[in-house]
């Protein structure tokens, strides 16, 4: 019923020849980075507006709470209504998935600079830019890479969860259809390489996290 | 109710009377969405009839048991990874990444492995949700102060008793995340695997419903959906709140 590592492998290297399976992999890389791009641009927007003003975040804050915990494949079949079978759908339903864990960590990352950091900025005569730049940014650094890592799981996840639900393209189609036909062997080796490329990126991400994380941490 | 909340309120109910609004006057194409007033209605004769409440019963009863399977697993692997540091050390980068693989890909294998049931479900809802717990647990069992500890030592507590009345009240409000963290992963687990390839629960006939282009059910049924799992989850956070309340007091 399964097979085993050495051939799923050797399958998964003759895979990565195959030019079906590299069009199914571009098709996925294409839409999974414009929903990255959108959900991370917009999450930072959002979270950055949300955290300077205490009453819109505390008004927002549990609706996006909600947002989050809402399985948001539910909403699916609104998107395709809305944006038709194709790239943009895919791209929206990645994006919606990660855009609020964004926002969520950067509201609180600006929230928890100390009120002490502005006081000393504005005693030292920094302008809003300068302030921003010295002070907000690098006080705020590691909450929102934390933030950046867990959107790019979750827009991932979107994605793949897209194109397996009424999509003709991408990796997620072919894992469908290798089931709906049983071809088990094509199953595990693009589940084998999914699991390596997303191990692999959250690796890098988590390292960077870690690195920025030192550097706020440090000398206070 | 405080300024935040009432602010919000107003904010929701003025969201839901412009999609109304939109709606009504043909702004958004009335076969794309239904106009609120129109889900609540199909979504009461939906309940009334008793058509779906099958798949109701069958959803929640699958998130239920993935629910309690991930919480005592997870808690278990927290308690392990808890007392043999080495072994926690040597499992964090792989605890840390694991959200970073979409789990739903091994949805296929589970149905493989187990068959056309509502098995894989639970199995890939407890697969999304069980490290959550985990990572609660033992973020949770870490956070205890070791004055709690040197004072259960003092006492001359067993492992067991100072599991039992110290470890276990003072990483409370952390468990409790874990579970609601668990709830909420099992909800998305099922539900997503209802939707791609399940003939059962709730999630197979919204997707049933859009395929056979019946707005007004799929929207109904959706509303539903979105209702529960929001109460179900503010609940929980209102209670965390509070525990959480208690740790900083």
């Amino acid at each position: 019923m399964l097979t085993g590592p050495v051939e799923t492998l050797t399958y998964l290297g003759g895979l990565l020849a195959d030019h079906e399976f590299q069009l199914g992999v571009w098709e996925t890389a294409r839409a999974f980075g414009l929903a990255l791009a959108i959900a991370w641009g917009s999450g930072l927007v959002i979270g950055l507006l949300l955290g300077a003003h205490r009453l819109t975040g505390e008004v927002a804050e549990p609706i996006l709470t909600a947002l989050y915990s809402v399985p948001k494949i539910t909403l699916y079949p609104v998107i395709l209504l809305f944006f038709g079978l194709g790239l943009s759908a895919r791209v929206a339903f990645g994006a919606i998935h990660g855009v609020v864990p964004v926002a969520l960590f950067t509201m609180a990352a600006v929230r928890g600079v100390p009120p002490v950091y502005f006081r000393t900025a504005r005693s030292l005569r920094l302008g809003p830019v300068a302030t921003a730049r010295h002070i907000l940014l690098p006080a705020c650094l590691p909450g929102i890479v934390s933030g950046l890592r867990i959107g790019f799981s979750l827009t991932l996840l979107g994605v793949l969860i897209g194109e397996m639900f009424a999509s003709q393209r991408g990796l997620g189609h072919m894992v469908i259809r290798a089931m709906e036909t049983n071809d088990v062997r094509l199953l595990i080796a693009l589940a084998l390489f999914l699991v390596a490329v997303a191990t692999g990126a959250g690796a890098l991400l988590l390292a960077l996290d870690r690195h920025v994380g030192r550097r706020g941490a440090g000398p206070r | 109710m405080s300024r935040a909340g009432l602010i919000r309120t107003g904010v929701i109910v003025a969201a839901l009377a412009a999609l109304e609004a939109a709606c009504r006057t043909g702004l958004i194409d009335r076969f794309s969405l239904s106009p609120p007033s129109e889900m609540a209605i199909s979504a009461a004769r939906i309940l009334a009839s008793g058509e779906y409440t099958r798949d109701i019963l069958a959803t929640f009863a699958t998130v239920a048991a993935a629910a309690a399977l991930s919480i005592v697993a997870g808690f278990g692997l927290g308690v392990v990874l808890y007392r043999f540091p080495r072994l926690k050390r040597a499992a964090d980068p792989f605890l840390a990444s694991y959200y970073a693989v979409p789990s739903f890909i091994f949805y296929p294998l589970f149905i493989v492995l187990f068959g056309l049931n509502r098995w894989p479900l639970v199995a890939v809802a407890f697969v999304f949700a069980v490290v959550a717990m985990a990572i609660a647990s033992v973020d949770g069992f870490l956070s205890v102060r070791p004055i709690l500890l040197r004072t259960a030592a003092s006492l001359r507590l067993t492992r067991a008793q100072t599991l039992r009345h110290v470890i276990l009240p003072a990483a409370a409000p952390y468990l409790f995340t874990g579970v609601k963290l668990t709830v909420v992963y099992a909800f998305i687990g099922v539900v997503a695997g209802e939707f791609i390839l399940s003939g059962s629960g709730l999630g197979y006939r919204i997707a049933f419903a859009y395929q056979s282009f019946e707005t007004a059910t799929m929207y109904g049924l959706m509303l539903i959906l979105l209702t529960a799992v929001v109460s179900v989850n503010m609940l929980l956070w209102a209670r965390e709140r509070r525990l959480h309340a208690r740790l900083t007091r």
